[in-house]
This record gives structure tokens, sequence and C-alpha cells, in this order.
């Protein structure tokens, strides 16, 4: 009985852990900070605001960025400690890895999808060698 | 009307004409007693009769709060130019001098953020190219 509900009580933190990540994942500007955390660790707050605002030329404010920011790591997406006088921001993949490992890939890997990005071997080698050259 | 100076909260006058002529290498222009502290400003050499940066104390019990709000956010105070960010962050690395931010193509700027050791953080910038 106790180990069933441990399961379910699993099952349901798992779902809301998956439901928390693709939220999270499901903002223009969340996905560009992930992009920009994935560069470097620890960020503060100015940091990620400029490189959003200078970079990819965001009207966003910084208090928009902290809320944004909230949302990843309560997602588990993004980690905030203190640092002496300074917060900073590090990135956590392993949300990702857990969606990817336990959802995303079994359709990506399943035998009837062709993945364009990996295109059959090449049917002439010489082609191949000569493409390499250039 | 014109612009002929400006100002950082700091925490000791000593402290801060030493790091700002010493590491970051500003002149002394203007250093006259007023009260228990000083009238003090420091120039860059490379434009001695520009803007003056006076250096002034951060007693106001409302200073405090609002410097260490900013640096937790790592908000710099105030930002400098430099013609090399790059090559000025690997100057002042080995002079001791904390980085919150290293340099960073921002843009058409790059740039980088540090601790003015007197309560404040700096931003550093350059054109990029």
């Amino acid at each position: 009985m106790t180990g069933e509900s441990l399961t379910g009580n699993h099952l349901v933190a798992y779902a809301a852990a998956v439901d928390d990540v693709f939220r999270a994942l499901a903002d223009p500007t969340r996905r560009i900070l992930i992009d920009e955390l994935a560069e470097r660790d620890d960020q503060t707050l100015f940091e990620l605001c400029t490189r959003v605002i200078m970079r990819h030329g965001l009207e966003v404010s910084r208090q928009a960025v902290a809320k944004h920011l909230d949302v990843l790591e309560r997602a588990g997406l993004v980690e905030t400690h203190r640092d002496g006088r300074f917060r900073r921001h590090t990135l956590n993949r392993e949300p990702l890895r857990a969606a990817w490992q336990d959802w995303l890939r079994a359709h990506v890997d399943h035998p009837d999808h062709r993945d364009p990005a990996r295109p059959a071997a090449p049917s002439d080698p010489s082609e191949a060698t000569r493409q390499v050259k250039e | 009307m014109r612009i002929n100076v400006t100002s950082v909260f700091v925490d000791d006058q000593d402290k801060a004409l030493d790091f700002y002529t010493r590491v970051l290498g500003f002149q002394k222009k203007n250093d006259i007693p007023a009260g228990e502290h000083r009238w003090l400003t420091v120039v860059s050499p490379e434009a001695p009769d520009a803007v003056e940066l006076l250096l002034e104390p951060d007693e106001h019990p409302a200073a405090g709060p609002f410097k260490r709000a900013l640096v937790a956010d790592g908000i710099p105070f105030t930002s400098f130019a430099v013609d090399d960010v790059n090559a000025e962050h690997a100057r002042m690395v080995a002079e001791g001098v904390e980085f919150t931010q290293p340099p960073t193509e921002m843009g058409p700027v790059t740039t980088a953020v540090f601790d003015d050791t007197c309560g404040n953080l700096i931003q550093i910038a350059s054109m990029a190219g």
C-alpha cells in the first residue's frame, strides 16, 4: 500500500515537473535566457538583461527578466545562488535531459521518423571526399 | 549650464583614492577639506580638463541599502570608456581586481563589470572591432 502510494506520488511529481519544464520552454524570451546561460555559469541579473537586450534586441524590463528567471528556476532549469554580495544564475541541464530521455527521445528515435539532419550516407564516396576537401 | 562633475558613493575616501588612481589610473584633481570629509575628485589623464569624478562618502543611511541592492543584481553604478576591454580586463585581473562579468560582446559594444572595492560595481566598455 505504502509502496503503491509512493509510486503514485512519484508519477504525479514527475508529471508536474515535466509540465513545468515545457511550460517554461514555451516562451521565446525564456529560451533566449537558456541560450545565454548556456554560454557561461554564474551570471548576474544585470549581465542576463544586457545580453537579452543588446544581443537579441528585446524590449524587456529588468523586472520581466527577473520574472522569467523565476519561472525557469521553479522548473529547475536555473539555479540561483548567493555568492558573497552577488546573486548568480546558472543553467541546470538536468530537467532538459529528463524531458529528452523520458519523453522526446522516444518519438524522435522512432523507426518511422526520418531525421533530415542525419541524411543517409552519400551513395557516391568520391562526392563525399570532394566535399570534405572543399 | 554644463556637467563638470559626476560622483560615485564610496565607503572610504582614502581607499577609493588609492583604487581609482593606482589601479584605474586616474589622477587626483581636487582635494579640499569639507567638514569631516573632503571634496575629492579624480580625472582621466587622457582628459584632465574633462568631467571630474567625485569620490563621495556614502554615509547617508539610504546609500548602503541602495548600493547593496545594485551590487546583488550585478548592476554597475556607472561606466567608463576604454579602448580595449579585453586588454584592460587582463591588466586589472593581474592587479587583483575582481570582475563579476568578464569581457562579453554585447552587440556593438564589449563590456565587463568589476568591483571597485568601495561598494560599487563599475562597467568598462569599448566599441567592438
